[in-house]
């Protein structure tokens, strides 16, 4: 019984998976207010746009796989480790029917994915969180699938990109959340001993457990501009201190100023900035 | 033991205010402790403690996370919440433990990193992200004992150890009970529950695998007789440092990763 559920269960999740991938191929007519200039564009537009605000440059948030298809040439990529998701390692009360939700709601199986593909030519792995799910909390399984990128990466002698969008560790997952900031953080170092590159790019938000591990150790560190960059939360700093803080604190333009970012890049620029990357570190030729 | 002693009472004998802290340990264990003090980037830390000792006649590092026992100490110390300066003194302290071939020995008892402004402007996220890589390469033994609080990124960063161990009613979490239900149900006053299903006891943790042992403690908790838990204390790092002294140094690194490597909780 347990298997013929979890086949259902399985289709279900593509199933869904395609009817994401099918709407973000034909948006709807309908509106998207930009919550910075309360201009209201076509979804369509916004969409073709990279999700960017075309009257302000806002940047919205975007899922894992239009991320993956913005980066990859030809938004050609191979998945790996799909399968992976979420176990419930504390039976936590209510967690299983929040992760069947978000699986429902994303048609991903977790928080991150993880993929090889090109970029200008030169082949490379990434890993992507997506805010949809589960505000990309790292869970078990997030940490797992990170680190066997970084050890495909590594064996294969790949560049490696780390996309973040994290509220930070999954609650739900309680320290076996945190044990994977250590894991993830002792694969980087392995891979960077193998002397090879490593760049973030941090998105809309970056907070806790990942912004304190793998989002911070890259040779290069990237970030989208607006995006959120930090260990505590706005909200729990403000409790502590007892004061409002400043709209512009902890943005990537704030990080870059604090010496903890190389580089804010537009998401329309992004592909190009991580192309030359690739090539300054790469020598030899594109396609090689 | 008392195996039965609930979560949240294990929580209230960490925070005991009388519990030993890591000045105490330093003192009775750790003849002729030399502090090191400052990051060599801005600032010093009060609230982490580090420096050179003898343990049993051996040079050794130890570093750990204090309190303070009065209110004028505990605001020099931030009520034992580091800040990046502190991360990176600990980060400093380790890699000359590293040059000189010193086993390293940290005490872990913080609410957790300090969540301030001047921390995120010093970037403390990146101070403790730069500890878990770098101390999971270390060529020299590193023993973790988490002594009464453990929480979040802010404990790790001084616990990617060979081995983990923890005081008997010591607690090893992802966040304190007040924040973790402040977080997920936005509101603090349920903490006594998040204690019950956050698996924070050592007992737990030792099942899931998190750590390698429990150092016991006496009848009603380290603070009824500092003495006795120290010398219990003792004894497990005496036991612990020896199966490690010795090693080379590229096999304590490997295994302490591999220690890490092997946490995944069986995802599906």
């Amino acid at each position: 019984m347990e298997t013929m559920n979890n086949v259902f269960e399985k289709r279900r999740i593509r199933l869904q998976a395609m009817k994401t991938l099918y709407g973000s191929y034909l948006p709807s007519d309908q509106m998207l207010t930009c919550p910075k200039c309360a201009v209201e564009s076509p979804k369509k537009e916004v969409a073709a746009n990279l999700s960017v605000c075309p009257a302000c440059g806002h940047h919205f948030p975007m899922d894992a796989v239009s991320r993956l298809r913005a980066t990859f040439d030809g938004g050609k990529y191979r998945e790996l480790n799909r399968g992976l998701g979420a176990a419930d390692p504390l039976r936590f009360p209510g967690y299983a029917q929040k992760l069947r939700e978000a699986k429902h709601k994303t048609g991903l199986r977790e928080a991150a994915v993880t993929a090889q593909g090109k970029i200008g030519g030169r082949p490379c792995v990434a890993c992507v969180l997506d805010r949809r799910f589960l505000m990309g909390s790292m869970s078990a399984a997030v940490g797992e699938k990170i680190t066997l990128a970084i050890e495909h990466a590594l064996s294969s002698r790949l560049p490696l990109i780390l996309f973040a969008a994290s509220g930070g560790a999954r609650m739900q997952e309680g320290i076996c959340s945190l044990m994977q900031m250590a894991k993830t953080s002792a694969a980087l170092a392995r891979f960077d001993e193998a002397g090879l590159l490593c760049v973030c790019v941090l998105t809309d938000p970056t907070t806790g457990g990942v912004t304190a591990s793998f989002a911070s150790l890259g040779d290069v560190i990237l970030a989208e501009p607006g995006a959120l960059i930090g260990f505590a939360g706005p909200r729990v700093i403000e409790q502590t201190i007892g004061q409002k803080l400043p709209e512009d604190f902890q943005r990537a333009e704030f990080m870059m100023a604090h010496g903890f970012v190389d580089a804010v890049v537009p998401r329309g620029e992004l592909r190009e900035a991580l192309s030359r990357l690739l090539m300054l570190h790469g020598g030899g030729n594109a396609d090689g | 033991m008392d195996e039965n002693r609930s979560a949240a009472q294990r929580l209230a004998l960490a925070r005991h205010p009388q519990r030993p802290g890591a000045r105490e340990i330093i003192g009775a264990l750790f003849p002729e402790f030399f502090e090191l003090r400052g990051d060599r980037c801005c600032g010093e830390d009060e609230a982490i403690l580090g420096g050179v000792a003898l343990f049993h006649g051996r040079p050794v590092t130890v570093i750990g996370t204090r309190k303070g026992r009065t209110l004028t100490e505990n605001l020099r110390m931030n009520f034992g919440m580091p800040s990046p300066e502190g991360y990176r003194k600990a980060l400093r302290l380790m890699k000359q433990a590293e040059k000189f071939g010193r086993p390293i020995i940290t005490l872990i008892d913080t609410a957790g990193a300090y969540p301030g402004m001047s921390a995120e402007e010093h970037g403390q996220g990146e101070a403790i992200a730069r500890s878990l890589f770098e101390m999971s390469r270390l060529r020299v033994p590193v023993i973790a004992v988490i002594t009464g609080e453990g929480n979040s990124g802010g404990a790790l960063a001084l616990a990617v150890a060979n081995r983990v161990l923890m005081l008997e009613n010591a607690v090893y979490a992802i966040l304190s009970p007040e924040g973790f239900a402040s977080i997920l149900w936005k509101d603090a006053s349920r903490h006594e529950e998040a204690c019950a299903l956050m698996k924070m006891t050592a007992p737990e943790l030792l099942e899931l695998g998190v750590i390698d042992g429990i150092i016991p403690e006496p009848e009603g908790g380290a603070h009824e007789d500092a003495r006795a838990a120290l010398a219990a204390l003792d004894a497990a790092l005496v036991k612990q440092l020896e199966a490690l002294v010795g090693r080379p140094g590229a096999e304590l690194a490997t295994e302490r990763a591999a220690r890490f490597r092997a946490m995944t909780f069986a995802p599906r």
